[in-house]
């Protein structure tokens, strides 16, 4: 069972390595958003640094946002999604392993692009751990209940915006709470039980969440 | 426990006939319950020791607030059971629940900015209340627009399910994290709502309007859901001989 | 009565506009989910008596 878990890895990330151009998108993204704000709300460092927890996670959770419309489209329009719908696997085990490829290729790509940005946002260099482990934890979350809406989007013809719609909602508890690590960091408060908050809340929903995917998924393939 | 009213649901029909009978009175109950709290609530309750007059619109916000978040969790109960169970009632019991949810809570949100203004100054404060209304009001539409954008009928209320069943389990996280946030940015802040010490002049016309407003709801529910239930049945005997009926007492 | 006369009542101590416009708001939102049902119902049953006379001269 688990060798269909990583042959589905290893397939992800072959398509992914075919295009690799694509794997720069989402993080490209992240910067030209992080650098709109200084040019929006001018240069001063005590803002922008007031401002950094925020905004670092905004701009991380619209280019999470913007990958996920592809997730599955591919292989809907292929007919793959629908052979793994009917196929013995476990659904649930494809498509964790499809949402995992989709994390390590997306969203950690985005943590560790992140230092960079923070120093740039006029963070100190000493909360930037704090920063790394918040979107570390966060990040699973935000790739997990996008792919929820991708599931139930799939098959639309402008799912895109609408996948938007129904998952943005949904991402203000993670928002909430990684935004609110760093601002506690800034103010040099104690972060460790919004830490486990996070951890917490990925656990969940790395546990339920990809029966709502495969749900999503079958529906999507049956109409 | 007898579960057999359960499974009669499956019925589209019985369905039919019941609501028919319920519809009068629940109507009645609504339109004199809320009347009644109206005339309790906006006359007879005493002013509010601090905000005066203004304290009166609780009787709308607050109604209106408890009927957004039921309606919801009634909408994920009803995709529980037309996923588990299949019955089309539950697929039409979402799909014309929701609109209605939708204007609940723009009732509450609305209100509850108005009533903000004499009380903080302020036309919008984000409080934690208010912004988790608003919250609520993105999953409706979500809900909504889901919905109208998958073509085949039996999907869309499959996926409507699935999304309502996700946004109810997110709820609670939802409220309990803009609970804290809130108190994170705003450490002084007024409740909306009076804590318990209300006088039963005060709280007594907010029951009834509450109830008022759940018959409302049950009401204009079930005109949607016959009207919906007729439109499908369309081919069935005793549908045309429904329609049949209300034809023939003029329309 | 908390209110000793109608105007007083409708001035609601200077808060009026608020309750006021709180509760047209409400009211029109909750007469609008009234009607709009009830109409959609006669919308259809006018449909349905118009296409039965049509099937029926045929």
């Amino acid at each position: 069972m688990s060798n269909v878990f990583i042959l589905m890895l290893l397939r992800e990330t072959r398509i992914v390595f075919r295009r690799p151009a694509e794997l720069v998108n989402p993080l490209v993204f992240f910067t030209i958003v992080i650098a709109l704000f200084p040019l929006a709300v001018g240069p001063e460092t005590q803002l922008l640094q007031t401002l950094s927890p925020g905004l670092i996670w905004v701009a991380a959770l619209l280019a999470v946002l913007l990958s996920l419309d592809g997730l599955f489209r591919s292989d809907f329009e292929d007919g793959s999604l629908e052979q793994w719908v009917v196929s013995p696997h476990p659904l649930v085990l494809l498509v964790l392993a499809k949402v995992l490829a989709h994390w390590l290729y997306c969203g950690l790509a985005l943590v560790m692009l992140s230092p960079l940005l923070a120093i740039m946002l006029g963070l100190p260099g000493d909360r930037i751990p704090t920063l790394l482990l918040s979107l570390l934890l966060g990040t699973p979350v935000l790739s997990l209940l996008g792919a929820v809406g991708a599931a139930l989007t799939v098959g639309l013809k402008r799912g895109g915006i609408l996948l938007a719609l129904l998952i943005l909602p949904l991402y203000i508890p993670v928002l909430i709470l990684g935004s609110g690590v760093m601002q506690a960091a800034l103010h040099g408060l104690p972060t460790a039980g919004y830490l486990l908050w996070m951890a917490a809340l990925m656990m969940f929903t790395l546990t339920l969440a990809p029966f709502a995917i495969a749900a999503g998924l079958r529906i999507s393939v049956g109409e | 426990m007898n579960w057999t009213w359960f499974h009669k649901l499956g019925s589209p029909k019985w369905f039919y006939q019941i609501s028919g009978r319920w519809l009068p009175w629940l109507s009645v109950c609504a339109a004199l319950l809320i009347m009644v709290g109206l005339v309790l609530g906006l006359a007879f309750a005493p002013p509010d020791y601090q905000q005066g007059n203004s304290f009166r619109i609780i009787y709308l916000h607050v109604p209106a607030a408890f009927l957004a978040q039921s309606t919801y969790i009634s909408l994920a109960i009803a995709g529980v059971v037309g996923l588990v169970w299949k019955m089309k009632i539950a697929d039409i019991a979402i799909q014309q629940a929701a609109p209605i949810g939708a204007w609940m809570t723009v009732i509450a949100l609305a209100t509850g900015a108005i009533w903000g203004k004499p009380t903080w100054g302020a036309w919008w404060v984000w409080d934690a209340r208010l912004t988790a209304m608003l919250i609520l009001l993105f999953l409706y539409f979500g809900i909504i627009a889901l919905g109208h954008a998958i073509s085949n009928r039996d999907s869309a209320a499959k996926a409507c399910a699935i999304l309502a069943i996700v946004g109810v389990v997110n709820i609670p996280i939802i409220k309990y994290s803009v609970d804290w946030w809130n108190t994170l940015h705003q450490p002084a802040t007024f409740t909306v709502t009076k804590k318990p010490t209300m006088p039963i002049e005060m709280w007594l016309p907010l029951l009834i309007m509450t109830i008022g407003f759940y018959c409302f709801f049950a009401a204009v529910l079930l005109v949607r859901m016959r009207l919906e239930v007729l439109r499908r049945e369309s081919r069935t005997r005793w549908a045309q001989e429904e329609v049949a009926r209300q034809i023939g007492r003029g329309v | 009565m908390s209110f000793d006369s109608f105007a007083e009542f409708l001035a609601m101590g200077n808060h009026g506009v608020y309750v006021w416009s709180a509760y047209g708001i409400g009211f029109v939102i909750l007469l609008l989910n009234v009607v709009s049902p009830l109409l959609a119902r006669q919308r259809y049953f006018k449909n349905e008596a118009r296409r039965l006379r049509r099937e029926a001269q045929q």
